[in-house]
Order: structure tokens, then C-alpha cells, then sequence
């Protein structure tokens, strides 16, 4: 496998991406955005937003938005390698972390460290909903859709697959 | 990997097979996230762990970097049945959701320029991000709630990444390091998710 082939490119950069996705998949969704649209013209927009809205519709972790990725880049090797990276070195870390992590329980590190990621990882997240946002806001009535999902979600319990149904069939008339 | 036979006599340990089936449950019946149903499986239903064991593991998973609940399936995995837990409840969890999102791409990899579905997914691309925003609302309340470090801290994260789009890891290795150091010596504005 040559350094250009795109397997080499996924692998090594949703590697580096699982151990900087402080916050979980939703707050890395900027970086993907920003690599795989901006930079490496992978996708477009609309493909990404459209990848992102059905990893939101399938069952499972959100993470499978890489899947997606990975098999729009080079089909089903693609989506197994994508995965396995943005998966493996975190999972590492984990399974090493899972005994460690409560012996240091009440260790002034770990409670400053904790304290100091929430506010990293609400500010990636913010970044996230801000992209994504501007990528899927392209015309006034999808906007609006987004601000009325925005309120619901906020002030009511209503299930999001309702949300998304909604909003599916108002898409679906053509008006967006 | 006492923590469990510690706990309590109330406590069930699952068997591998146990685990991997309720990783599989978790996975296919969270949209939009699994981390909740992870706690209605593995807390109220099975009592496999007390919902403080349940909080200690789920904010070791979220201040992990990587997908959270993936974090999660491998430190409860672990916890249960060390190397062989963690690789049973990753597999539920991932192998399932795969298999679906495998054969969706390969059907939007066909119908995707469909001019109906396109249409509908971008009322549901909408809608998604207005999910993320609301996330990112019910999040901020508790943190903006008094002015301090972790507001700041948030809110160049989110100049950084979304305005001026510097590369994650850029943003990262910069601010994590400042907000630990803010965190270590001014541990009163400190804030509790």
C-alpha cells in the first residue's frame, strides 16, 4: 500500500482523530467537516450532512458517520477501515484506562482534569452544531426547520425520530 | 475487577454471552446516541452496576477521547471479564449498526442524487443540526450559569473550531493544557455536568 492510496489517508487520519475526539464523535464532526470537505475533497456538503443525518437515522453510536465517510472514500475496505481507526486507539486506551481510572478517584489531577474537559468538549460540541448548521441551513425554510427543531428539543421530551419525521416529510414536498 | 463482587449482593454478573446480547440490544435500539439506553440496560433492567459505578464509568467514557459509547461498551467489558468482556461488548455494540449503516451507504451510493430523497434528507440534515444546537443549549446552561474559566474556555473552543476552523488537534494541545492549569488552581468555579 503506497502513501496516496485513500485506505493509507483514512486510516492514518481517522487514527489520530479517535485520540482527539475529546467530547465523542459529535464534537470531532468540525474536523471531519473541515478534512473531508474543506481539505481533502472528499465529499461535498451536502454529502456530508446528508452522511451525517443518516448516521443520526440508523440505530447504533453516532460514530457511524465515519462508516459513511469511509465508504464514500473507497467503498466497503473504506468503511472497515475508517471505523477500526476512529475505534482502535481509543478502545486502547480504554480498556487500559477502565483499571486504573478509579483507584485515582479522588486524586487532584483527575479532578482537575475532568473539570477542565467539560467546558473544552461543550465548546467543540457548540462548533459541531455550528457546522453543521451552516451546511445543512442553505435555504431560509430549511433554517426554519432547524430553529423549530431547536425549541422543540429544548422545551419538550418528543422523541427525536418524530423530529426527524417531521422534517423528512416537510422535505419531501420540495420546499427546502 | 472486584468493583462489582464488591458492590453488593443486589448485583448480577452477566456471562460473555449476556454481555455481548445487551450490547447488541443497546445498539439497535439507540437512535441519535446509545449512552442512555447503555443505562437503562445495564442499571435498571439488569442491575449488572449501581447508578454511581454507572456515572464513574460513563464520565471515565466521555472524558476519553473517541466515540463515548464505544469508550463505554470497552470499560464495562472490561470491568466484567477483562480483555474478553471488553472485546464481546465492543462487538455488540459495533457489529449490528454496522451491518445497517453498510447497506444504507451502499443504497445511498446509488439513490442518493434521487431528487425525493435528497429533498428529505435535507429536512432531516435541518433537523439534525437543530438536535445538535439543543445539545449544545441544554450543555452550556449549567456552565454559563456564573461567569468564569470554564465559559471562556468553551468559548474559544468553539472561535477556534467553528470560526476560525483551526485543525482539532491544533485546538487541543493549546487549550487543554490552560484549561487543566485553570482547573488546577481554580477549582472553585469548577462546575458539575
Amino acid at each position: 500500500m503506497n502513501d496516496d492510496s485513500p485506505l493509507t489517508a483514512l486510516a492514518s487520519y481517522f487514527a489520530l482523530l479517535s485520540l482527539f475526539a475529546i467530547g465523542g464523535a459529535v464534537a470531532a464532526i468540525p474536523e471531519m467537516h473541515r478534512v473531508a470537505v474543506d481539505a481533502m475533497h472528499w465529499m461535498n456538503d451536502r454529502q456530508f450532512t446528508d452522511s451525517f443525518a443518516i448516521a443520526q437515522l440508523s440505530p447504533g453510536p453516532n460514530v457511524m458517520i465515519v462508516t459513511l465517510i469511509g465508504y464514500h472514500v473507497a467503498g466497503f475496505a473504506g468503511a472497515a477501515v475508517a471505523t477500526a481507526a476512529m475505534c482502535g486507539p481509543t478502545c486502547i486506551v480504554a480498556y487500559f484506562a477502565a483499571h486504573t481510572w478509579n483507584r485515582f478517584k479522588m486524586a487532584r489531577w483527575r479532578i482537575a482534569l475532568q473539570a477542565a474537559l467539560v467546558p473544552v468538549s461543550l465548546g467543540l460540541i457548540g462548533a459541531s452544531a455550528f457546522v453543521l448548521a451552516r451546511a445543512a441551513d442553505k435555504t431560509i425554510a430549511a433554517g426554519v426547520i432547524t430553529v423549530a427543531t431547536v425549541v422543540v428539543a429544548v422545551f419538550t421530551r418528543i422523541s427525536p425520530l418524530w423530529l426527524f419525521a417531521a422534517a423528512g416529510l416537510l422535505g419531501m414536498t420540495g420546499w427546502l | 475487577m472486584t468493583d462489582v463482587a464488591e458492590s453488593g449482593p443486589t448485583l448480577v454478573r452477566p456471562s460473555l454471552g449476556e454481555l455481548f446480547m445487551a450490547f447488541v440490544a443497546v445498539a439497535l435500539s439507540g437512535f441519535g446516541g446509545a449512552l442512555p439506553w447503555a443505562r437503562r440496560m445495564i442499571v435498571e433492567r439488569k442491575r449488572w452496576m449501581t447508578a454511581e459505578e454507572f456515572n464513574e464509568d460513563f464520565a471515565l467514557s466521555q472524558f476519553l477521547p473517541g466515540p463515548n459509547v464505544v469508550n463505554f461498551s470497552v470499560v464495562f467489558g472490561a470491568r466484567i471479564a477483562g480483555a474478553a468482556g471488553a472485546a464481546v461488548a465492543f462487538v455488540g455494540l459495533m457489529g449490528p449498526p454496522l451491518l445497517i449503516v453498510t447497506v444504507i451507504a451502499v443504497l445511498y451510493a446509488h439513490y442518493g442524487d434521487l431528487e425525493v430523497l435528497s429533498h428529505i434528507l435535507s429536512g432531516i440534515s435541518a433537523a439534525a443540526a437543530g438536535l445538535i444546537i439543543a445539545m449544545t443549549i441544554k450543555m452550556a446552561k449549567p456552565l454559563f450559569a456564573r461567569i468564569g474559566w470554564p465559559a471562556a474556555i468553551a468559548i474559544v473552543a468553539f472561535v477556534g473550531v467553528a470560526i476560525v476552523r483551526w485543525p482539532l488537534p491544533l485546538v487541543l494541545v493549546v487549550l487543554a493544557p490552560i484549561a487543566f492549569a485553570l482547573a488546577w488552581f481554580y477549582p472553585v468555579g469548577t462546575v458539575k455536568r
